[in-house]
C-alpha cells in the first residue's frame, strides 16, 4: 500500500511563505537544504550537524522570544535522535513553538536507509502521547496550505506536523557554512549584538 | 532487597563532618553570582548535589527552567536560548558529560557562550564503582571536544571561580565546564 506524499521543497516554501516573522531552525541535511532553498535570511538559524539537536534549539530560542513564533524544520531522522525531547517540550510548554518534521521514512543524507517512521513510528501520536497541544500528519500540499493557517493563530502549547514528503534527494542548496557568522546574523536581526 | 543491598551506602558518600559555615552556604552563593552574571534561563538533569540550585532557580520567577530527559538537550537549548537573547547555564553529574559530546560539536564550533556545572561523582570516597569510568573520564573528554575545564575543591573557591567563568563563556564567548570536586560534595549534608 503506497499513501500519497508531496514535493518537500514545495511544501517548505510555502511554509516559509505564510512565516510573517517566525524565528526557523533547521535540522542537519536536507530540512536546511529546503529552507536555503526557499531563500536564504538572517532569520534562519541552519544546523550542519548537531543531530538531535534542532528541536530543542527551538524550545530554547522560544523560550528566550516569548513574544515571536518559533518554527523547526528538521528530518524524520534527526527527530528520532531527539525522541526524548518530545517530553521535555512537552512539560516545557511554549506557546510558540512549532515543530514541522519533514517524513520521508528515511535517513536521505546517508544513504536512503529506512527509518522507524515507515515502520508504525508516527511522530504526531508520540507527541500527541506526550501532550503536545495540537498534533497532525499530512499526506498533501493542500493540507499543507490549510496548516499554514492554522499556524498564524496562537496555540496553546508546543504542536508537531508531520509532512510526508516523497523519499528523494533533491539537488542540494546549501546554506553558509561558517556558523559563528549564521548566529552573529541571526541574533543581530534580534537587536543583539556579536559578542 | 538482599540483606547485603540495604547495608549499602546511600546515594551519597557523606563523611560525618560538620561543615564549616562558608561551605554550607555555597549554593546560595553560588546562585547569587550566577543572577549577577545574568542567567536567566537554566537546564539540569538532577544531582544530589546540585539540589538546593535547582531548587532556588526552580522558585525564582524570573529564571525559566527546563527539566531535561538527557544533558545533551540542555546543550542544545543553551545555544537556542542564546540566539534569543537569555543567559543559560546547564546543571548535571560527571556521568552526563557522557551524553552531551557530540552536541558539544555546537557551541564549540558556532563559539555559543556555554556555562556548564558538573557536579562530580567517582573520584573521592565513591562507593559506587559503576559512577567510576565517566568521573575518571570527563575531564579528558570536555578537554577533547574544545571545552575550558576548571577545578573547584572547596566553597569559596567554587563561588569565585563560577563568577569568572561566567565571565569567561558570556563575555568571551568560551565554552566552560566547572567541575565541581567530589571532595566538596561529600562532606556536605545533602
Ligand atoms: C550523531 C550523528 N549520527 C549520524 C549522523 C549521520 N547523519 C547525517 S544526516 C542523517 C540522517 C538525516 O535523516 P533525516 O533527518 O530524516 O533527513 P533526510 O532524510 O530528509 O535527509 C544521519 C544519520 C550525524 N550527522 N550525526
Amino acid at each position: 500500500m503506497t499513501l500519497p506524499t508531496m514535493d518537500r521543497r514545495v511544501a517548505v516554501k510555502k511554509l516559509l511563505a505564510a512565516r510573517d516573522g517566525a524565528l526557523v531552525v533547521t535540522g542537519l541535511g536536507s530540512p536546511s537544504y529546503d529552507v536555503h532553498a526557499a531563500g536564504d535570511r538572517n532569520d534562519n538559524y541552519y544546523l550542519w550537524g548537531a543531530m538531535g539537536g534542532a528541536a530543542l534549539i527551538g524550545l530554547g530560542l522560544a523560550q528566550a522570544q516569548p513574544q515571536k513564533r518559533v518554527m523547526v524544520v528538521t528530518g524524520d531522522g534527526e527527530q528520532l535522535m531527539a525522541f526524548g525531547s518530545l517530553a521535555t517540550i512537552s512539560v516545557a510548554r511554549p506557546r510558540n513553538l512549532d515543530l514541522i518534521v519533514l517524513d520521508n521514512q528515511h535517513f536521505g543524507e546517508t544513504g536512503m536507509q529506512s527509518s522507524h517512521t515507515g515502520r508504525g513510528i508516527g511522530f504526531d501520536k508520540v507527541a500527541a502521547a506526550c501532550g503536545f497541544s495540537e498534533t497532525a500528519e499530512l499526506r498533501s500540499l493542500e493540507e499543507v496550505d490549510t496548516l499554514c493557517e492554522k499556524l498564524r493563530r496562537p496555540a496553546d502549547g508546543p504542536r508537531l506536523f508531520v509532512l510526508k514528503i516523497t523519499a528523494e534527494n533533491l539537488p542540494r542548496s546549501l546554506p553558509p557554512r561558517d556558523a559563528v557568522e549564521i548566529k552573529n546574523r541571526f541574533r543581530a536581526h534580534l537587536g543583539f549584538a556579536s559578542c | 532487597m538482599t540483606a547485603s543491598v540495604q547495608a549499602k551506602q546511600p546515594e551519597t558518600t557523606a563523611v560525618a563532618s560538620a561543615p564549616a559555615a562558608s561551605e554550607k552556604q555555597w549554593p546560595d552563593q553560588v546562585y547569587d553570582v550566577l543572577k549577577a552574571a545574568g542567567i536567566s534561563h537554566m537546564s539540569y538533569v538532577p544531582d544530589a548535589g546540585h539540589t538546593t540550585l535547582i531548587r532556588l532557580f526552580g522558585a525564582d520567577p524570573e529564571v525559566v527552567t527546563n527539566v531535561l530527559t538527557t544533558e545533551e538537550e540542555g546543550i542544545a537549548i543553551a545555544a537556542g536560548a542564546w540566539l534569543g537573547g537569555k543567559r543559560s547555564v546547564v546543571l548535571m553529574q560527571s556521568s552526563g558529560v557522557g551524553n552531551c559530546i557530540n552536541m558539544l560539536s555546537l557551541p564549540v564550533h558556532a563559539r555559543f557562550p556555554l556555562l556548564v556545572l558538573v557536579t562530580m561523582r567517582g573520584e573521592w570516597a565513591e562507593f559506587n564503582p559503576w559512577q567510576v569510568p565517566m568521573g575518571q573520564a570527563t575531564e579528558a573528554s570536555l578537554k577533547a571536544i574544545g571545552l575550558r575545564v576548571q577545578r573547584a575543591e572547596t566553597g569559596d573557591d567554587l563561588v569565585e571561580t563560577v563568577a569568572q567563568a561566567a565571565a569567561m563563556a558570556f563575555d568571551a564567548d568560551q565554552q566552560v565546564a566547572v567541575l565541581i570536586g567530589q571532595r566538596l560534595l561529600g562532606k556536605k549534608k545533602w
